[in-house]
């Protein structure tokens, strides 16, 4: 059985007119690190809070390593890690203390809590800070904490939820490298984020969720060959005058075009507008430099790129990721 | 390498386990900082005990053995206090800020017992400021009263005050939002300061009725009159079994209410 399964899961709140679960059916296979992509308040961390029994839901079923999360919720715990969006460590204790009594918490004999509380915490390059109390660690030395607490009693499944908001560049590229570590031991995870980079980066499979239902459910590649047009063409558009709306309607009747957005809505500086295209995007410049000045504008920027998972998510919704 | 593992291999540890972990949790916690905690714990029924007890007997204003009144519901007010302030501030802080908890709620152990035990942990605290009252009044007022003979009574009391408190604390703490702190902190504390008895016994209260029957809805007054019955039985003080009925039935009622808050704050 897979590890995890959510079937027609749904949580409505009191005094709330709509789900903020609304009917999420996915199952995580065993090793698979599995990605639920969305905006804040999409559903996600509702989601992760049903599986890891802190939320009870409306309706529906959720199953982590064969056992029901509303039925018997202290034999799912005993199967789960959750590293949580904000630090939730204890700032009473160090890092190590924080590791050993949450190991106690789950059962395991001091000798062991010691031997793994070491290990991880060499393994997190926490040794040298670990009899430090948590109070006085940065967001991404907190980060790591929680994560090498959560794999203290070694669970089955790792839930990480937005794992990286937050942290500056280099200590999200290390979360990042920890990630991939588990994954190449076989750890099952499911991470939530809002960041289309850190989805693409890390999981094989991702469910892009919106508004407590998820729109689209593949593996990065997968989905992002369902935008139309292969590639894209971004281009930043000098309009000297000319109407904006103009531009948008010229370049989409350009053959070859399949759809033009805006990216940005700023009203001053340069029109940009990403163009999907069928064909090779390369071939495309010429044309629709062509159509640029022959309208007026001059063609200030451009840049040839394969559509992200933000693309299919802008496909989907009609909205972008932040 | 850590030894993360692949194939899983679920730890069944018993409730007992996991319970005495998390209490040793917060035990680990309080006696390292022992000193501040004494300090939280002493300071104010020591001055209670020497204006009260011992300045206004000295300036004339009190009768001859009303130290010896007082000193009983003062070891009462301060079991019942300490351990309603070891869960209710912490609690609330713990939910709303910190977080802290979340760890302890994904232990694996009914939600309740997680609740219960910080009613267990305050009554601990508990346990210990009342015995330390009983120095501290011996150093203050020069001579404390004491039974021997009615010891078994002096248990009973010091052990439901002290689990009364902790439930009283757990009610509060999972009833207040963060916001709502020091105002919650503020209409509480100060009126359960003052009905509890601890100045007074419940009997001479017979002048003045009505505030007689506001006393009874506070269930520090059973734990003042239950101490009072063991330390000084000659004195005034309400029937012994009438003090622990009530009180029994104080703490099953706030554990009642305060480990469904805490459930309800717990699990959305």
């Amino acid at each position: 059985m897979a590890p995890v399964v959510v079937d027609e899961l749904v949580k409505r709140y009191p005094k709330r007119p709509v789900n903020a679960v609304d009917g999420v059916s996915f199952h995580v296979e065993r090793g698979e690190v599995f990605g639920l992509l969305g905006p804040n308040g999409a559903g996600k961390t509702t989601t992760v809070g049903v599986l890891t029994t802190r939320v009870r839901p409306t309706s529906g079923r959720g199953m982590v390593s064969g056992v029901d999360v509303v039925r018997d919720p202290v034999a799912a715990r005993r199967r789960i890690g959750v590293v949580p969006q904000r630090s939730n460590l204890d700032r009473a204790l160090s890092a190590r203390q924080n590791l050993l009594f949450h190991a106690a918490y789950h059962g395991i004999s001091a000798e062991m809590r010691r031997e793994r509380a070491a290990a991880l915490l060499a393994e997190f390059g926490l040794a040298d800070r670990a009899d430090d109390k948590v109070d006085f660690y940065s967001g991404g030395q907190s980060q790591r904490v929680m994560i090498a607490r959560a794999l203290m009693h070694e669970p089955d499944v790792l839930f990480l939820d937005e794992p990286t908001t937050g942290l500056d560049p280099q200590a999200r590229l290390f979360v990042w490298d920890r990630i991939r570590d588990l994954r190449g031991r076989g750890v099952t995870m499911i991470l939530t984020t809002h960041d289309m980079d850190e989805a693409t980066q890390l999981c094989r499979r991702v469910g892009i969720m919106d508004r407590g239902k998820i729109l689209a459910l593949d593996t990065p590649d997968a989905l992002t060959a369902t935008v139309p047009g292969k590639n894209t063409l971004e281009v930043g558009i000098h309009s000297d005058g000319v109407d904006r709306p103009t531009f948008i309607e010229l370049l989409a009747a350009v053959p070859g075009v399949e759809r033009v957005e805006p990216v940005s809505q700023a009203p001053s500086g340069p029109l940009r507008l990403r163009l999907y295209v069928a064909s090779d995007a390369p071939l495309m410049v010429a044309p629709v430099a062509r159509v640029v000045s022959d309208a007026g504008g001059t063609l200030q920027e451009l840049a040839i790129g394969k559509p992200s998972l933000e693309d299919v998510f802008i496909h989907l919704t009609g909205r972008a990721l932040r | 390498m850590a030894t993360v593992v692949a194939e899983p291999r679920v730890m069944h540890p018993s409730f007992l386990t996991v319970f005495v972990a998390i209490l040793r949790r917060d035990i680990t916690v309080t006696f390292r900082e022992f000193p501040a905690f004494l300090a939280q714990v002493i300071l104010q029924p020591l001055f209670m005990l020497f204006v009260f007890g011992r300045v206004l007997a000295d300036l004339g204003f009190t009768r001859a053995g009303y130290a010896a009144q007082l000193f009983p519901g003062i070891v009462a007010l301060t079991i019942a206090i300490t351990g309603l302030q070891a869960v209710a501030f912490p609690l609330v802080i713990e939910f709303s800020f910190t977080k802290e908890i979340e760890d302890r709620l994904l232990a694996p152990i009914p939600t309740a017992l997680v609740g219960l035990e910080k009613i267990v942990f305050a009554a601990i605290r508990s346990l210990i400021a009342g015995l330390v009252m009983f120095p501290v009044g011996f150093l203050v007022l020069g001579s404390i009263p004491f039974d021997l003979g009615r010891l078994w009574i002096l248990v009973a009391f010091f052990i439901l005050g002290s689990l009364a408190g902790g439930a009283m604390g757990l009610t509060l703490g999972t009833l207040t939002p963060f916001n709502r702190i020091n105002i919650m902190f503020a209409i509480v504390l100060t009126p359960i300061i003052f009905t509890g008895c601890t100045q007074y016994p419940w009997p001479s209260l017979s002048k003045l009725p009505w505030f007689q029957v506001v006393t009874l809805f506070n269930p520090i007054t059973y734990v003042s009159e239950g101490i009072r019955s063991a330390l000084l039985p000659r004195g005034p003080h309400m029937p012994t079994w009438i003090a622990a009925a009530l009180l029994i039935v104080a703490l099953v009622g706030f554990s009642y209410v305060g480990i469904t808050g805490f459930r309800r704050r717990a699990i959305d």
